[in-house]
């Protein structure tokens, strides 16, 4: 049961990274990005690429594909999404599902269709176990790695958010962006540098993702509405409300699958409904805040 | 409308239909023999499309496009494993550009959705992929070159308690092929003595297989039975190897499928050992199979050739063969006649199209992982020969 815990809370804690750049850009832009799930797929196709092709080794590309997918973010987000921030929510859909097509076709002409199999390095193969009988705790290296990585990266998001100019910027451009505009923030440099990061935490959850997930040019789609519904539940005002969320929904996830294997997948959707029709805003969402 | 409109339009009509037939007469004997191929080429079984192509191509490369006197023409369609598009493109192949044969499914939905319009055109129809039973059932003109899950599930039931594996969890994607294998393991198994602990089934799309296998590690079975589609064996194999299982003394084995040639190679070190029942291993030893595999690595950048190429190279030759058969007459009912009862060498093995049940009938190899010229193989040793399918013998 605590191996199924600790399953939970690796699995949520990569779905968070994944997630919080599209939380952060929706609650900030008011863009419907679809696309994000692109963003993720491409941090893990490099992180593949080059240690198939370039034999980097898997640590080394950690870095390379949130600076790379961010670099893309801020390309995109310059020159594809600024022109569409005033348009209604629609459009952005329309362009964001296409954009997401595009990239997976894109993807399976250059690279193929196969899902890609990653070789990690030693050290983060093994297991350790504690304890005995029903309260084992079964770590995989792996896993730990991603907990211990994302927990940096919460941390990291949550000081940059509270103790820095930048972050006491994009606080008030969330808030209300015509006030914080009228203060002298620059409004445009926030939205691109907060869209690459998002991107380029995205890109690395995709590369840490994909020995867990699997990666194939259809990752974008398949996982697309399990970002949606962390930042359904969790709200986009903040970054814990998405970080608790994904935490629920990857505990849930885990534990439905072993316990009622039958509904399995199910779970997830059945949690997500609930809580909706508990708090529609989601559950994290601080009232009073603006639409 | 006028009644002078009318007769103008009636005599045009009438002319241009004058012209088809005389057209279609003329052309009759020198119309191209066309193959309607429909494979998944992209979504989740992309590498069978991958490898079914590749093979089909390789044949009519190495037995040239004229059978009988008949130019034959290959139209290859991505059905992009949905079953939906599979109908769809199954509908426009026949009515559209007419195809005298239809081919592929990729997948049991797609072979079982494409049935009914091979059975209103009376277009024979070649599966060489899917895999379950009832398939051939689905329409008379289904003829099957791949193999079904109990040919190959019953293999290793008989094979496991023989050897220090007395209880087994299931564990199967959830969809036709799937549940044929655990019925048909469970059933052998039990009646040779074995136990089965839990029968587990994975959602055929997005498998998370971490939760699953925590099960099967917490259950401690002697041994874990594994289907998965052509292409998934690799996420299991790593997820059995990062829980541990194998050193908790759990053994893997399973169908063929679990350990694809395709992607064998790329498994490491935690495939080694793993023991499976197919019918099809590229390391099978003989000649005719050694000949296909150099030839097929050599045109497709040294692409490995799996079962799945096996089946498409197969149905190949049962279509030429049959073509053959019609002297290029072709025709739906006369190909079919064709197909039936085909007996052959093909590189997996002796072949049999049964005439009955238009199934196929085949040895099948129980396989172990090794190592040979530092690449992975599945090396037989062992054969159980001429199976027929165990979900259909009456």
């Amino acid at each position: 049961m605590l191996t199924i815990l600790f399953d939970g809370i690796a699995y949520g804690m990569l779905l968070f990274i994944l997630a919080v750049g599209l939380a952060v850009t929706m609650g900030l832009m008011n863009f419907i990005n679809l696309a994000h799930g692109a963003f993720a797929m491409v941090g893990g196709y490099i992180t593949v690429l080059l240690m198939q092709r370039a034999g980097v080794p898997f640590i080394v590309c950690l870095p390379i594909a949130f600076v790379g997918t961010a670099l893309l973010g801020a390309i995109a987000e310059r020159t594809l999404y600024r022109p569409l921030y005033r348009r209604p929510h629609l459009d952005q859909v329309l362009f964001s599902i296409g954009l997401v097509l595009m990239s997976v076709a894109a993807v399976d002409y250059f690279v193929g269709s196969t899902q890609q199999i990653l070789q990690l390095p030693d050290w983060l193969k093994g297991r350790t176990e504690i304890g005995e009988g029903a309260w084992t705790l079964g770590m995989g290296h792996y896993r730990l790695f991603i907990i211990a990585v994302c927990a940096l990266v919460t941390v990291l998001l949550q000081w940059v958010l509270s103790r820095t100019r930048f972050g006491s910027r994009l606080r008030a451009s969330v808030d209300d962006q015509r006030v914080a505009a009228g203060m002298g923030i620059n409004v445009n440099v926030v939205f691109l540098s907060t869209f690459a990061v998002g991107s380029g935490l995205a890109g690395l959850g995709g590369a840490l993702g994909s020995e867990v997930l699997g990666l194939d040019p259809t990752f974008p789609l398949k996982y697309m509405i399990y970002f949606l519904i962390v930042v359904a539940v969790g709200g986009t005002s903040s970054i814990t409300g998405p970080l608790l969320a994904a935490l629920l929904l990857g505990i849930a996830d885990v534990a439905g699958k072993y316990y009622i294997p039958k509904m399995g997948a199910f779970i997830v959707y059945t949690l997500m409904i609930a809580i909706l029709l508990w708090r529609p805003q989601g559950l994290f969402v601080r009232q009073g805040g603006k639409a | 409308m006028h009644k002078r409109t009318f007769v103008r339009t009636l005599a045009q009509a009438g002319a241009a239909a004058a012209a088809l037939c005389a057209g279609g007469i003329a052309f009759a004997q020198g119309t191209p023999f066309k193959i309607g191929l429909i494979l998944p080429m992209t979504g989740q079984q992309a590498t069978t499309g991958r490898q079914i192509e590749a093979a089909a191509k390789l044949w009519m490369a190495q037995n040239g496009d004229t059978v009988a006197g008949r130019k034959v023409e290959l139209i290859i369609k991505d059905d992009t494993t949905l079953p939906d598009v599979t109908r769809r493109l199954a509908q426009e192949l026949v009515v559209n550009e007419k195809v005298d044969v239809l081919a592929g499914m990729g997948i049991t939905p797609s072979a079982l959705a494409a049935g009914p319009i091979a059975t209103q055109s009376k277009t024979p129809l070649v599966v060489m992929a899917a895999a379950t039973s009832i398939i051939t059932e689905a329409s008379p003109y289904i003829v099957r070159t791949s193999f079904t899950l109990p040919q190959v599930s019953v293999s290793i039931a008989d094979w496991a308690p023989k050897n220090g594996i007395k209880s087994v969890v299931t564990l199967v994607s959830d969809y036709g092929p799937g549940i044929d294998a655990e019925k048909y393991f469970s059933e052998r198994l039990i009646l040779d003595g074995g136990k089965v602990l839990d029968k587990l089934r994975v959602p055929l799309r997005n498998p998370d297989f971490a939760p699953f296998l925590q099960k099967v590690r917490d259950l401690k079975p002697d041994a874990l039975f594994v289907f998965v589609p052509s292409g998934a064996g690799a996420a299991v194999m790593k997820q059995f190897g990062e829980r541990g299982m194998d050193k908790a003394g759990i053994r893997l084995i399973g169908t063929g499928d679990v350990t694809d040639d395709d992607q064998l190679n790329d498994m490491g070190d935690v495939a080694l050992g793993v023991v499976t029942s197919h019918h099809y291993s590229a390391a099978h030893p003989s000649a005719a199979n050694k000949k296909f595999v150099e030839a097929f690595q050599k045109a497709n950048k040294n692409m490995r050739p799996n079962f799945m190429a096996v089946g498409g190279y197969d149905g190949m030759r049962v279509i030429y063969e049959a073509l053959k058969k019609t002297g290029g007459k072709g025709g739906g009912d006369a190909l079919l006649a064709g197909m039936k009862g085909q007996i052959f060498e093909s590189p997996r093995g002796p072949v049999y199209i049964d005439a009955q049940t238009r199934d196929i009938v085949q040895n099948v190899y129980l396989r172990k992982v090794e190592r040979k010229d530092g690449q992975l193989w599945n090396v037989e040793f062992d054969v159980i020969k001429d199976v027929k399918d165990p979900g259909k013998s009456k």
